[in-house]
């Protein structure tokens, strides 16, 4: 019992519960996508496949009070992300308003557009942490799969991330033409030293979708690439956290995306519409919100896009009488609309939905292709910049 | 994973404490937040790279004189560990 100031109850000695970005119900991370502009062209890109041009980019001053607005609804962190984000010379200015609202600023690129003297003024500004993603271990793997040469560029802007004792998490994006190197990956990993290491199989959304028969993984692959990268988080556990998002057409139940519709995440696009995910806009008679016209809380707690999927009535069978409904919220919206056409159904990964036939369905001609030795060749669809008016 | 006593452990790069005056203090890092309640937060708060883990242990066991002494040895040895393998800490 707690009987003076100096001498404390030893009850709940130490709990510090580990608030991950996927666990509590006010909303934690914004990721905001400064711009869709972007000097790479990845075939998986996470952007719609209609991007935003440059000249209906929200301007500095509506991303500072945007970025306030979020600390006052309970938002901790900030991910800046695009597109390529240094593609907006304002970036600096952003996460000096990000930190002044008590925000954890991260920044989400490719590190080619930047050099020690920007870096310098991000690190002054406030920047917390740094994700670099790579196309691959290999200089090929950028040219092919994002169009561009970058390996080179990105050790030396890990390097300076590094001296100035900002976070760093290398960030691999993983598919059938390129988790085969998964053991160069991680050797570049060691060779780099990042506090954090993030091993993504592409979702299919977006760029990705349009390319999923060149990207999917085979089952052998997938299993393969579990076993090293377990092996690796042993190896590694107390220098480098590795961390790995497996692709969920082979899971058994759907993933809980974005932590649930409307509960963690707010994404906000370079227009300045507000998204419970990267895909959202996707969604048929859907229409969002948009940070000019209404306060970040209205729009969060009011606004039909985020209430249409928020809580269980919703649901249709066989989610709602599912025990797992409060675990994965019936799964991911925007899967369900591209694989069933129907954004209202369980999402069709699922081992219970009506609707695994069509996952099963690729997933096999995915398989049956590789055994046989021939991959189905498609030639990629690269993402485009942004049109200009 | 068990720091050794005479390392002294400090928060590693991108990971700070929020502001003093926030009602809930937290230890915020890439991608993950920690809420803290008072014992967490005052073996973080030592964690500056001066003090050597023993010295840590040694100050909470006067602070919380009323919980047994090898206990909170303990207790401090695992959480500082549990902080290391989430790249939290970096022991100099």
């Amino acid at each position: 019992m707690n009987t003076s100031g100096s001498s404390r109850s030893s009850e709940l000695w130490i709990s510090s519960d580990d608030v991950t970005i996927a666990s509590i119900p006010t909303p934690l991370a914004l990721v905001a996508e400064l711009t869709h502009r972007c000097p790479l062209h990845c075939v998986y890109c996470s952007n719609p496949t209609e991007l935003v041009r440059r000249e209906k980019e929200l301007p500095t001053e509506v991303w500072a009070r945007v970025l306030k607005e979020a600390a006052e609804l309970g938002v901790l962190q900030v991910d800046f992300t695009g597109g390529e984000p240094l593609a907006r010379p304002d970036l600096g200015g952003l996460i000096r308003s990000a930190r002044t609202a008590g925000l954890y600023a991260s920044l989400i690129t490719s590190g080619l557009p930047l050099d020690e003297s920007r870096l310098e003024e991000l690190a002054d500004a406030g920047l917390d942490h740094v994700q670099l993603s790579f196309q691959g271990a290999r200089e090929e793997s950028s040219i092919e799969f994002a169009g561009l040469k970058a390996q080179a560029h990105k050790k030396l802007v890990a390097e300076w991330v590094k001296q100035r004792r900002i976070a760093l998490t290398l960030n691999f994006v993983i598919h059938r033409e390129n988790v085969d190197q998964l053991d160069e990956m991680l050797a570049l990993t060691e060779a780099i030293g990042p506090s954090r290491v993030e091993f993504a199989h592409v979702q299919y959304y977006g760029w990705a979708f349009v390319n999923l028969a060149r990207l999917l993984p085979t089952r052998e692959q997938l299993d393969r690439s579990l076993e090293i990268l377990k092996s690796a988080e042993e190896r590694l556990r107390g220098r480098i956290r590795v961390e790995y998002v497996v692709p969920d057409y082979y899971a058994k139940f759907p993933k809980p995306c974005m932590g649930g519709w409307g509960r963690k995440v707010l994404l906000i696009t370079p227009a300045g519409d507000v998204l419970p995910c990267h895909a959202a806009n996707i969604l048929p008679g859907m229409t969002f919100e948009n940070v000019r016209d209404r306060p970040l809380r209205q729009i969060w707690e009011e606004s039909d896009a985020f209430q249409r999927f928020r809580g269980e009535d919703w649901m249709p069978e066989p989610c709602r009488g599912c025990d797992r409904r409060a675990q994965d919220f019936g799964g991911c919206r925007c899967q369900a609309y591209l694989l069933a056409k129907d954004m209202t159904v369980t999402d069709p990964v699922c081992s219970l939905s009506p609707h695994r036939g069509l996952v099963n369905a690729i997933l096999e001609e995915v398989n049956a292709g590789s055994s046989k030795g021939v991959t189905p060749k498609v030639d990629w669809v690269y993402r485009p910049s942004p049109a200009r008016s | 994973m068990r720091p050794l006593p005479d390392s002294r452990p400090r928060l590693a790069p991108g990971c700070r404490l929020n502001e003093r005056s926030s009602p809930t203090r937290m230890l915020l890092m890439p991608e993950r937040v920690l809420r803290l309640n008072g014992p967490s937060l005052d073996i973080i708060e030592r964690c500056d790279g001066q003090h050597t883990v023993q010295q840590i242990i040694a100050d909470l066991q006067a602070v919380y004189s009323k919980a047994d002494p090898p206990r909170v040895e303990s207790d401090i040895l695992e959480y500082l560990g549990q902080l290391q393998e989430q790249r939290a800490l970096d022991f100099e």
